[in-house]
Parts: C-alpha cells; sequence; structure tokens
C-alpha cells in the first residue's frame, strides 16, 4: 500500500513539474467555459423569445437541466476523449525511455503497486480537473434554479466515464514505449468505445443488438445523465476499471516472470 | 554472494548468452569484461531481476533470482547502464523515491541520504533537477540510489561510464571502499579499471564466458591486454597453459 501511494505521489508530481497538468486544464476548463456560456446564452434567447411570444406552456418546458447541464455534460465526455490519453500516455513509455523503469522492476515491490500506483496518479489529475468544472454547474445553482440531484448524477457519469477512459489509458500505455503510439492507441479505444452504441442500432441481431448496446459507455452514462443511478451502470463502469488494470497488470508482468 | 549457472537468454532465434557460469564473492570485486555486445548488460538484468533467462540459474545471496525475485531484489542495488533519474526531479526527492521503493522505513530514510549524498559527493547539487546535471553527476546520483538501502550485492553496469579521468578514479576508489563486506559486479570495456580495483576477472565473448580467473593469476607473466585479446580471439588465455 504505501509503495502504492509513493508511486502515485511521484506520478502525480510529474504532471504538475511539467506543463501537461495545466495546459490540459487549461484546455478542458476553457472549451467547457466555452460550451456553458453557448449552451447558457441559447438558452436564455429562448427564453426571451418564448416570453415574447406570451407563450407559457412552452416556457414551462424550459429547464436549466434538459437545455444546459445535459449537453454541457456531453460535451465535456467528448473533450474526455481527447484530454485524457494525454494523461495516461507518459506513464509507461516515459519510463522505458529515462531506464526508470529498471529501477522500478528491480526494486522489491509488487507490480501491481506500479499499475495501481501509476492509476491513482492519473486519478487525481483526472478527479481535480473535473471537480474544477463543477463550477458551472455552481453558477447554476448561485443564479438559477437547476435540480441538484440530477446535476449530481450527471457529474458523477462523467466522473465515473473518466475513471473508465483513465484506466484503458493506463493499459493501452502499458502496451508500448512510444508515447505517440500510446495516445492514439488509447484514442482509438476510447473513441471505439464511445461510439459502438451507434453500430446497435443497425445490427440486425437482437440479442447481439443488446450485448452492443451494453458495451457502449455513451449508453451507461446517459442514464445517469437522466438522473437514474442504476446497480447496473455502476457495474459497468467498475468493470470496464478492473479488467482494463487487470490487463495492464498483465501486460507489465509478461517481460518479466513469476 | 553470486551464483551465475548455466544462464542462456534468447530473444527469439537471437542467442544474446550462452551456458554463462560465474561466482562472486563478498569482499572481492569482480570485473565483467567484454566487447561492446557480448551480453554483459543481459547477463547483469538478469541477475537483478528486470529479465527472465530462458534457462539456466541464478543465486543471490541464497536466493534464487526466478523463484525468490523479491528477496533478491531487496538485497541487491543496481546500476543500470543510463542511471535512471527522473528528469523532473531534484537530487533528494528521487534518492528518498528509491528508498521508499526498496521499501526502507520512513525513519532511516533521512540518515541513509544524507549518507549517500556525502559518499557519492552529491552536496553540490542536492537541490539541482536531475535533468540538469552533467553526466558525471548523474552517474553519481545512480550510483547513490544504487547504495540507499545499504545492499549487500552491487551490480554496477559501466559505473564509470561518461566520467573525466578524475572522476573515474574518484569513483574506482569510492567503489573499492565498499568491497570489504559486500559483492560487487562491474561491468567495464576500459581494461586500466579492472587492474585499479577488481581482484577477479570474468571475461565474455560472444555471449560465452571464455575466462573466470584471478586477476593475479591473469596478468603472470603478460599485461591484462594480451590476455584479454587472446582470450576474446579464442585463445587460452593463460599463456603457460600451452
Amino acid at each position: 500500500m504505501g509503495t502504492t501511494v509513493t508511486i502515485a505521489n511521484r506520478e502525480l508530481r510529474s504532471y504538475f513539474t511539467s506543463p501537461v497538468a495545466y495546459v490540459l486544464m487549461a484546455a478542458f476548463l476553457a472549451l467547457g467555459g466555452y460550451f456553458f456560456y453557448a449552451l447558457l446564452t441559447a438558452f436564455n434567447q429562448m427564453l426571451m423569445i418564448y416570453g415574447m411570444l406570451r407563450n407559457p406552456e412552452m416556457l414551462e418546458r424550459f429547464n436549466l437541466n434538459d437545455m444546459v447541464i445535459r449537453p454541457l455534460l456531453q460535451n465535456m465526455s467528448v473533450l474526455l476523449i481527447f484530454i485524457v490519453p494525454a494523461i495516461t500516455m507518459r506513464m509507461f513509455p516515459e519510463e522505458k525511455r529515462a531506464g526508470t523503469y529498471e529501477l522500478l522492476l528491480t526494486s522489491p515491490i509488487r507490480i501491481s503497486d506500479i499499475v495501481i500506483g501509476k492509476f491513482l496518479g492519473g486519478l487525481a489529475l483526472v478527479l481535480l480537473m473535473v471537480l474544477l468544472s463543477g463550477f458551472f454547474g455552481l453558477l447554476l445553482l448561485a443564479y438559477g434554479n437547476p435540480e441538484v440531484k440530477l446535476m449530481l448524477a450527471g457529474y458523477a457519469g462523467l466522473l465515473l466515464m473518466a475513471v473508465s477512459f483513465l484506466a484503458i489509458g493506463t493499459l493501452v500505455s502499458s502496451f508500448t514505449d512510444n508515447v505517440v503510439v500510446a495516445y492514439i492507441g488509447a484514442l482509438f479505444a476510447l473513441l471505439v468505445l464511445y461510439t459502438i452504441g451507434w453500430m446497435g442500432e443497425t445490427v440486425p441481431v437482437p440479442w447481439l443488438q443488446s450485448v452492443i448496446r451494453y458495451l457502449s459507455i455513451t449508453e451507461h452514462f446517459q442514464q445517469m445523465l437522466t438522473g437514474v443511478i442504476d446497480t447496473r451502470d455502476l457495474v459497468y463502469f467498475a468493470t470496464v476499471v478492473g479488467v482494463s488494470l487487470f490487463l495492464a497488470h498483465r501486460s507489465v508482468e509478461s517481460v518479466r516472470w513469476r | 554472494m553470486i551464483e551465475v549457472d548455466r544462464l542462456s537468454k534468447r530473444y527469439g532465434e537471437r542467442t544474446a548468452i550462452e551456458g554463462v557460469s560465474f561466482t562472486a564473492v563478498p569482499g572481492q570485486i569482480l570485473g565483467f569484461l567484454g566487447p561492446n555486445g557480448a551480453g554483459k548488460t543481459t547477463t547483469m538484468r538478469i541477475i537483478t531481476g528486470y529479465l527472465p533467462a530462458t534457462s539456466g540459474t541464478v543465486r543471490v545471496a541464497g536466493f534464487d533470482v526466478f523463484t525468490q525475485s523479491v528477496e533478491v531484489r531487496r538485497r541487491v542495488g543496481y546500476l543500470p547502464e543510463n542511471p535512471p533519474l527522473y528528469d523532473d526531479m531534484t537530487v533528494v526527492p528521487y534518492l528518498r523515491f528509491a528508498a521508499k521503493l526498496r521499501g526502507m522505513r520512513r525513519g532511516h530514510i533521512p540518515g541513509a541520504i544524507e549518507r549517500v549524498v556525502h559518499a557519492c559527493a552529491l552536496e553540490k547539487v542536492t537541490d539541482r533537477l536531475l535533468g540538469h546535471l552533467s553526466k558525471g553527476y548523474r552517474q553519481r546520483v545512480g550510483l547513490a540510489q544504487a547504495l540507499i538501502h545499504e545492499p549487500e550485492v552491487l551490480i554496477l553496469d559501466e559505473p564509470t561510464n561518461g566520467l573525466d579521468p578524475g572522476q573515474i578514479d574518484e569513483m574506482l576508489h569510492f567503489i573499492k571502499g565498499l568491497a570489504p563486506n559486500r559483492t560487487i559486479v562491474l561491468s567495464t570495456h576500459i581494461l586500466g579499471q579492472v587492474l585499479e580495483v577488481c581482484e577477479k576477472v570474468v571475461i565474455i565473448s560472444d555471449g560465452r564466458v571464455v575466462v573466470e580467473d584471478l586477476l593475479a593469476n591473469l596478468t603472470r607473466g603478460q599485461r591484462l591486454d594480451d590476455a584479454y585479446k587472446r582470450a576474446i580471439a579464442g585463445e587460452p588465455a593463460r599463456p603457460e597453459a600451452h
């Protein structure tokens, strides 16, 4: 346990001693802020138009949750597809390039210390990033009346999605000694996972359709965006993380014996 | 104590080392010699548990590297060919990290850092980024990292690589000072260094051990250069063996 924390600490520090953490957070929050502003402006315009048209029925239907928060979280989840691989891409290739991989693997520590330590280091950065984006939600709370539970469920969904992405990125990173390969590989894997649900609608075999829908990460994310926290979705995210880290462990182990 | 027994390593079709055997005992620095690409680094990586062997066994301090890997790693200090440094760290946090990896107790770490910083003459650079250090200092930080947990076995892969002549002397002198209660294997391709510090010599050529002998025996009546050249050429290294 202690060693895991030691490795996680070093990993987290390395993000902040280089510009990586700042650039990624700035990109994520700036784009997120832009989406937030655009969605909110559109929402206000709609309110104004229907207000002038004196159409109270339509006005009733408008709410911050459906028109601002949900699309905002959806857009931010797309951003994460591009941001998270940039967090994980250096995890293993950088160690291999610098020769520090030899230090890690010849120390009396377990491989799980290395894999989980690295994952936790990246997790701290991802958590920080998603929590900072919670600022948009706080603004809405201060000046509007969104449904808090719905918003929290949505943010929880975004967070679980980010953690799953991170685990997959960690896995891809463990395969290679090349940073570019690690980035593109993780990006590819995440895009497939994100869009696989699209296939679900066109496949003619019903059972295959439901399998694909279950595999699709967006399917589970959508559930949480509508405020439903279902154990099945939680199990899905936990499985993605667990399987990815298990395979990463295997991949690191494969250079050794035991 | 290191006992290497009929060690072989194949990378696919290519054979890196074949049937390598030798023994290193405490108090006697073993010079591991051979041309570049002869298999020195591969052998050392197997001894430290970084690489698996294809066949053969290695015992370090009585523990088998393959079945009791953690016990071995606890007892070994290893300086790889390229010092394993994180360029974005400064010296003291790096050494602290290395100490924690070796499972040292929190209370023992500051003292250990002080000891190796002094021993490797790193006082002047303690707050410099490792990425900004000269090759000589990087090598010394690498050595400090290998010594931090006071290992009984030291594996040093070309420890004088990249040092200037004055630093080489210091480094060798320092390594010699470590020898009395430790088993040390030191690889190099500079023969003069062997004469200065080693008592035993193992010469490896094309993945096979061609000489395992005490330095005193090898240099009796001839220069080490000649013994080395003969050994690499596949002739008996000791002339009287004819």
